[in-house]
C-alpha cells in the first residue's frame, strides 16, 4: 500500500465526522460546498437548505502534539431562502452551490455565498466584551427612572462569553439570469466574478447595484444551443486573468485587458479527440464539472466525468497528466446514463504545495493522485473507519475477472453514496470531505 | 501498492501501436454501452447525448402556473372534475392544468443544521 512504502507517503487517519448517524436524509442536509479559509483554521460548508455553518480548528494543545487541533462548529447560520420568480413561474432553490473566503484583513472574517441567481457577502464577527455600567439602564436593559439616578458613572467593557454573529453585508442579486455555478474572488481582493450556464458577471465587493458582463456566450437563437458554461475561476496572481470552462470539455482563458467583452479567448485548452472512439456518452463525459488554478498559478486542473486532467497554461493542446478517477465505470455508461448519475459533478482540489490532487468517486470513496511519485490511493469516508490515529486502508474496485478478498465489484458499489466536495487544508495535511450529509475530516498520522 | 499504468497517469506519449492498442481497449466498452441504450430507447435523437440535457439545466426550476389558464378551465367545467395529476406532480402533460395544490410547497430551512448539532 502506499502508505506502507516511501517514507513520505501520507498516512491518513480519521479525525472527525460531523452530522446526522441516520440514513434517513432530509434534503435540507445535502451537503453542497465545502471551503477551507487561507489560514485553514476556519472550514466552512453550505448545504441544500441554504444554510452555512463554519467550523473553528481549536488553538494546538502542546501536550496533544499527536494531533492538530479539532474543528469545532463556530458559527452557523441561514444564507439564503426559498424564493418563487412568479414572473418567470421559477422556482428559486435555497441550496448554496459556492462559498468563498475572502483573506482575512481586521479582526472579522468574510465569505462570500452564493444560490441559484443571488450572491451575499457574509460578515462573521466576535463579540467577547459588553458594556456594563449606564446610567439610565438597568444591566438587563429597563430605562431606570431618571429621579433615582444620584451618581454618575463611565460605563466600562467587561468580558463576556464569546459570541460569534454573521450578518449580510452586500447583497448581489439581479445580474443572473441563468443559474451561478461559480464565485471566484480577484487576486486584487477587490472584484469577483460570477458564471452561470451562459454568462459571466464581474462585481466590486463594495458595489451591488451594478456588475459588468464580461462573458456571454449566449447564442441569438436558443436552438443552436450547444455549449454552456460549467465553472470560472480567477487566476491565484494575475488580477486580468480567469478561465472558464464549458460542457463539451473545453477551457478559455480570458485576458480583461484586451477588451471588455472577453468572448475572445486568449487561449483555448481542448484535448483533441479521436472521432472514431466518439459514442453517444461522448459529450456528456468530457463535460468539465470544475476547474481550479494550483496556487502557483503555472497549472489548471480539470475534472471530467471519469478522469483529472492537469494543463500547464502554457500548452493549449493537450493536458500534461491525465489521471483516471474511475476508469471502471465505462462499461456502466448506460445505467449511469439511466440513473441520471452521468449528470453528477464531482469537484477536484490541491493541496497547498501543489504535488497532489483529490477528487471524490462513489461509494463514499475518494481519490489522491501524487503528482509527483506517480502513486495514487483510493480511500473511503466510512464511520466504520473512525478510530483516531488508525491509518485509513486502502480500497480497491475489482472492474472485472474474480475479485480479490477486499476488493469490491462494480456492482457492489453505491452509487447514491458520492463524494461530490473535498477540500485541502492550504497549509497542512488536513482533508475535509463531504458525503451526502456528513462532514469527514481526515488528518495525516503526526509522530 | 503502486497503482498500474493503466489507471494511473499517461505522462508520456505512448507508443503508436500501443495507443492504438489503448485505444481499441476503451473504445467498445462505450459502444456497447450505447448500443444498450439505443436498444432500450429507440427513439433517442440522433443528436449527441448532451443537448437535451443541455436545455433541461437551462428549465431547472420552471414550474408552470398560469392563472388565466386555471380560471377559465374552471369555469368551463363547471360541473365536470379537472383532470387530476398522476402520481408524478413535477410532470405536467395532456389536459392537466397545474393547480396551486399541485406546486410543491417551499418551506424555508428554520431548523439548525445537523452539522453543528
Amino acid at each position: 500500500f502506499p502508505g506502507a512504502g516511501g517514507g513520505n507517503d501520507i498516512q491518513w487517519c480519521f479525525s472527525q465526522v460531523k452530522g446526522a448517524v441516520d440514513d434517513d436524509v432530509a434534503e435540507a442536509d445535502i451537503i453542497s460546498t465545502v471551503e477551507f479559509n487561507h489560514s485553514g483554521e476556519l472550514l466552512a460548508t453550505g448545504d441544500k437548505g441554504g444554510r452555512v455553518v463554519i467550523f473553528q480548528q481549536e488553538q494546538e494543545n502542546k501536550t496533544q502534539s499527536h494531533s492538530r487541533g479539532e474543528y469545532n462548529v463556530y458559527s452557523t447560520f441561514q444564507s439564503h431562502e426559498p424564493e418563487f420568480d412568479y414572473l418567470k413561474s421559477l422556482e428559486i432553490e435555497e441550496k448554496i452551490n459556492k462559498i468563498r473566503w475572502l483573506p482575512q484583513k481586521n479582526a472579522a472574517q468574510f465569505l462570500l455565498s452564493t444560490n441559484d441567481k443571488t450572491i451575499k457577502l457574509w460578515k462573521i464577527s466576535e463579540r467577547d466584551k459588553r458594556p456594563e455600567g449606564y446610567n439610565l439602564k438597568e444591566e438587563d436593559g429597563r430605562y431606570r427612572d431618571p429621579t433615582t439616578v444620584t451618581t454618575l458613572r463611565v460605563p466600562v467593557f467587561r468580558p463576556m462569553d464569546l459570541m460569534v454573529e454573521a450578518s449580510p453585508r452586500r447583497i448581489f442579486a439581479n445580474a443572473h439570469t441563468y443559474h451561478i455555478n461559480s464565485i471566484s474572488i480577484n487576486s486584487d481582493y477587490e472584484t469577483y466574478l460570477s458564471a452561470d450556464d451562459l454568462r459571466i458577471n464581474l462585481w466590486h465587493l463594495e458595489i451591488t447595484d451594478r456588475s459588468f458582463n464580461i462573458v456571454d456566450i449566449k447564442p441569438a437563437n436558443m436552438e443552436e444551443l450547444t455549449e454552456v458554461i460549467t465553472a470560472a475561476e480567477f487566476h491565484p496572481n494575475s488580477c486580468n486573468t480567469f478561465v472558464y470552462s464549458s460542457s463539451k470539455g473545453t477551457i478559455r482563458l480570458c485576458d480583461m485587458r484586451a477588451s471588455a467583452l472577453c468572448d475572445r479567448h486568449s487561449k483555448l485548452f481542448e484535448e483533441p479527440e479521436d472521432p472514431s472512439n466518439r459514442s453517444f456518452f461522448s459529450e456528456i463525459i468530457s463535460s468539465i464539472s470544475d476547474v481550479k488554478f494550483s496556487h502557483s498559478g503555472r497549472y489548471m486542473m480539470t475534472r471530467d466525468y471519469l478522469s483529472v486532467k492537469i494543463w500547464d497554461l502554457n500548452m493549449e493542446n493537450r493536458p500534461v497528466e491525465t489521471y483516471q478517477v474511475h476508469e471502471y465505470l465505462r462499461s456502466k455508461l448506460c445505467s449511469l446514463y439511466e440513473n441520471d448519475c452521468i449528470f453528477d459533478k464531482f469537484e477536484c482540489c490541491w493541496n497547498g504545495s501543489d504535488s497532489i490532487v483529490m477528487t471524490g468517486s462513489y461509494n463514499n470513496f475518494f481519490r489522491m493522485f501524487d503528482r509527483n511519485t506517480k502513486r495514487d490511493i483510493t480511500l473511503e469516508a466510512s464511520r466504520e473507519n473512525n478510530k483516531p490515529r488508525t491509518v485509513l486502508k486502502p480500497r480497491k474496485v475489482c472492474a472485472s475477472g474474480k475479485r480479490k478478498k477486499d476488493e469490491i465489484s462494480v456492482d457492489s458499489l453505491d452509487f447514491n453514496k458520492k463524494i461530490l466536495h473535498t477540500a485541502w487544508h492550504p497549509k497542512e495535511n488536513i482533508i475535509a470531505v463531504a458525503t451526502t450529509n456528513n462532514l469527514y475530516i481526515f488528518q495525516d498520522k503526526m509522530n | 501498492m503502486a497503482a498500474p499504468l493503466g489507471t494511473g497517469t499517461r505522462t508520456e506519449e505512448p507508443g503508436q501501436e500501443k495507443q492504438d492498442a489503448q485505444e481499441k481497449e476503451i473504445a467498445p466498452p462505450e459502444r456497447a454501452e450505447e448500443a444498450k441504450l439505443k436498444a432500450k430507447y429507440p427513439n433517442l435523437g440522433q443528436k449527441p447525448g448532451g443537448s437535451d440535457f443541455l436545455m433541461k439545466r437551462l428549465q431547472k426550476g420552471q414550474k408552470y402556473f398560469d392563472s388565466g389558464d386555471y380560471n377559465m378551465a374552471k369555469a368551463k367545467m363547471k360541473n365536470k372534475q379537472l383532470p387530476s395529476t398522476g402520481p408524478d406532480k413535477n410532470l405536467v402533460t395532456g389536459d392537466h392544468i397545474p393547480t396551486p395544490q399541485d406546486l410543491p410547497q417551499r418551506k424555508s430551512s428554520l431548523v439548525t443544521s445537523k452539522l453543528a448539532g
